[in-house]
């Protein structure tokens, strides 16, 4: 094995590109591993941990390109670094040939389009805050996408922008829909009279895409980033958003959607939903307690299906008993399913294994199937004795979230990149114990575009597996995203049942299906 | 007027500085993107970074 590398001073390049690049040059024969990335301090540690961090890229700045590639020998690796630089040339020629101005700063960029009124910022965590601040002061929107930017600046960034009137969403924001334009992870929904303020990017999209399938729609849809209802930030564009959705004549109904905020934050927006929200509101925190949403003044949900349906039902003018018997009826039909389920395993098989790209979709169907099973281990699982010890091994009835650090750096997110999650599925397969595989697909803009096509035959060769070791693994898959998604859910949908899955209308569905059958078969805790 | 309210009535014109990807949502639904060519600054040395901002006389 050789380890060749080059550095390119001066050329930079967005982390996805990069990473695709990366990934396109691994498959390449006689390579085993490639990095092109930037040379920032966490990228030149992360070249470190895998070996390949060779000492001219000791002194790189974070402007510099560093390419490394570990091959069998000196003219693959050789051919590989060549290889890097066609496909990032040939990324680059396709904006130069479409002949587009693209101006080096944010106020060129205005000088361009004097009227815009958002900006979409991704860049690394320790700029991100600068060119947010940059923005608000010329009185732009910002959606701040970015992670890793410090707690103080967000603060001081959301104190600024409530000051001047402006959305601050993030950082940390995956997802909003703003007039009706899915902006970063967002799916296209139905436009309609719901308005959506959500600290959770995942939880937005499940909740925007099960009510617009069940034929309603969102005005508004505003992501504030998951640490805005913690104590520091105080809630600061959670409460904005709910005042901006009750002056918004467009909405008529309102759904939060977060983790359990801080009880101080929480207090807070109670005090404002009871003084000044006059429209009906629909609350899900995940794992709260639903009568603290009662308490607020709003609608408790259990789960982020139930958030979505009660608020398309009030948008049809149905009532609350309808409703209740929809959620019956759709409970029967599980039970139904897991009956079936149940009954073609072995002795040995027991237990689900979930393996999920959306973070607060594996908190959700953690929290569900504690409630028929017992704890489940994970390896950011609800309760904290049931770590793993190796996210990379599951055991019993596990809950991994792929989307973890341990399992991205380095990589795309797996909701980009399915190559990780595939491979998990072979391997937990091959474990004796397993009944029941659970997997979320995630689907929108942002997010792979050919879900169908790369998970299937994964699928497949798994069950294929099992059924020649005796046994029958069901697959249970939720798929989050609409009809209208440039992936087309539907068509997600026949592939996966072609390839033997059984499809869920909703996260919560298929982890309820999946806890039942474990259930039926004796893997309770 | 709150400001957020005035964006909700009007149309979307969106700058994005970072991930080229995220212009599709938007350009795929007929909103304008102008994109960012964006660049770290070149010195990264936190200290020359805050004298620059002072010399500019950025805000924060």
């Amino acid at each position: 094995m050789v380890i060749k590398g080059i550095i390119k001073k001066g050329e930079y390049y967005d982390s996805v590109t990069l990473m695709l690049v990366a990934r396109d040059v691994t498959k390449l024969e006689g390579v085993e591993d490639a990095a092109v990335v930037m040379g920032t301090e966490q990228n030149k540690s992360i070249l470190e941990t895998s070996g390949i961090l060779l000492d001219m890229f000791k002194d790189a700045k974070d402007s510099d390109l560093l390419i490394a590639v570990k091959a069998k020998d000196e003219s693959t690796a050789n051919q590989a670094i060549q290889k890097v630089d066609e496909l990032l040339k040939a990324k680059r020629s396709k904006s130069q040939e479409a002949g587009e101005y693209m101006p080096k700063s944010l106020e060129g960029a205005l000088d361009f389009m004097p009227d815009a009124n958002m900006v979409i910022i991704s860049v690394a965590g320790k700029y991100a805050g600068d060119e947010a601040m940059k923005a608000l002061e010329k009185g732009l929107h910002v959606m701040l996408f970015s992670d890793n930017v410090p707690i103080e600046k967000e603060i001081e960034l959301k104190k600024y922008g409530r000051d001047q009137g402006l959305l601050v969403m993030g950082p940390d924001c995956g997802t909003a829909i703003i007039n009706g334009v899915p902006l970063c992870f967002a799916n296209v929904v139905n436009r309609g009279d719901i308005g959506i303020v959500a600290a959770s990017g995942t939880g937005l999209q499940e909740v925007s895409s099960v009510i617009t399938n069940e034929g309603s729609g969102i005005s508004q849809a505003i992501g504030t980033g998951g640490r805005d209802v913690k104590k520091d930030v105080g809630g600061i564009m959670f409460m904005e958003g709910i005042k901006a959705l009750e002056e918004d004549p467009e909405t008529k109904y309102i759904v939060l959607v977060s983790k359990p905020p801080h009880p101080e934050v929480l207090k807070k927006v109670a005090n404002l939903i009871k003084s000044e929200i006059k429209k009906p509101v629909v609350g899900i925190f995940l794992g709260g307690d639903p009568k603290v949403v009662e308490g607020a003044g709003a609608i408790p949900s259990n789960t982020l299906e139930e958030a979505g349906l009660i608020a398309a039902s009030l948008s049809k003018g149905k009532s609350m008993d309808e409703f209740k018997k929809l959620l019956e009826d759709r409970e029967k039909e599980i039970l139904q399913i897991a009956e079936k389920e149940s009954k073609n395993k072995t002795a040995t098989q027991k237990y689900v294994r979930g393996l999920y790209t959306g973070g607060t979709l594996c908190d959700e169907a953690m929290l569900i199937s504690r409630t028929i099973i017992g704890e489940v281990y994970g390896n950011a699982p609800i309760n904290p004795d049931f770590k793993l010890e190796n996210s990379w091994i599951s055991k019993e009835n596990s809950f991994v979230d792929l989307g973890e650090d341990e399992f991205t750096v380095g990589r795309p997110h797996p909701m980009i990149d399915f190559t990780l999650r595939n491979k998990k599925i072979l391997d937990e397969v091959k474990d004796p114990e397993v009944a029941v595989i659970l997997l979320d697909v995630v689907l929108g803009y942002g997010s792979n575009m050919q879900p169908g096509d790369e998970l299937s035959p994964a699928i497949k060769q798994a069950r294929e597996f099992a059924e020649k070791e005796g046994r029958n693994v069901t697959f249970i898959c939720s798929i989050t995203g609409t009809n209208k998604d440039p992936q087309d859910r539907k068509k997600v949908k026949e592939q996966l049942e072609d390839a033997g899955a059984i499809v869920m209308p909703s996260n919560a569905a298929a982890a309820k299906l999946a806890s039942y059958i474990v259930k039926n078969i004796g893997g309770v805790r | 007027m709150r400001k957020i309210s005035d964006l909700f009535k009007k149309e979307l014109k969106v700058i994005n500085i970072g991930l080229s990807s995220f212009r599709e949502g938007p350009e795929e639904v007929g909103v304008k993107v102008v994109q960012v060519d964006w660049r770290p600054p070149a010195a990264s040395d936190e200290e020359t970074m805050d004298a620059l901002k002072k010399l500019l006389g950025s805000k924060k």
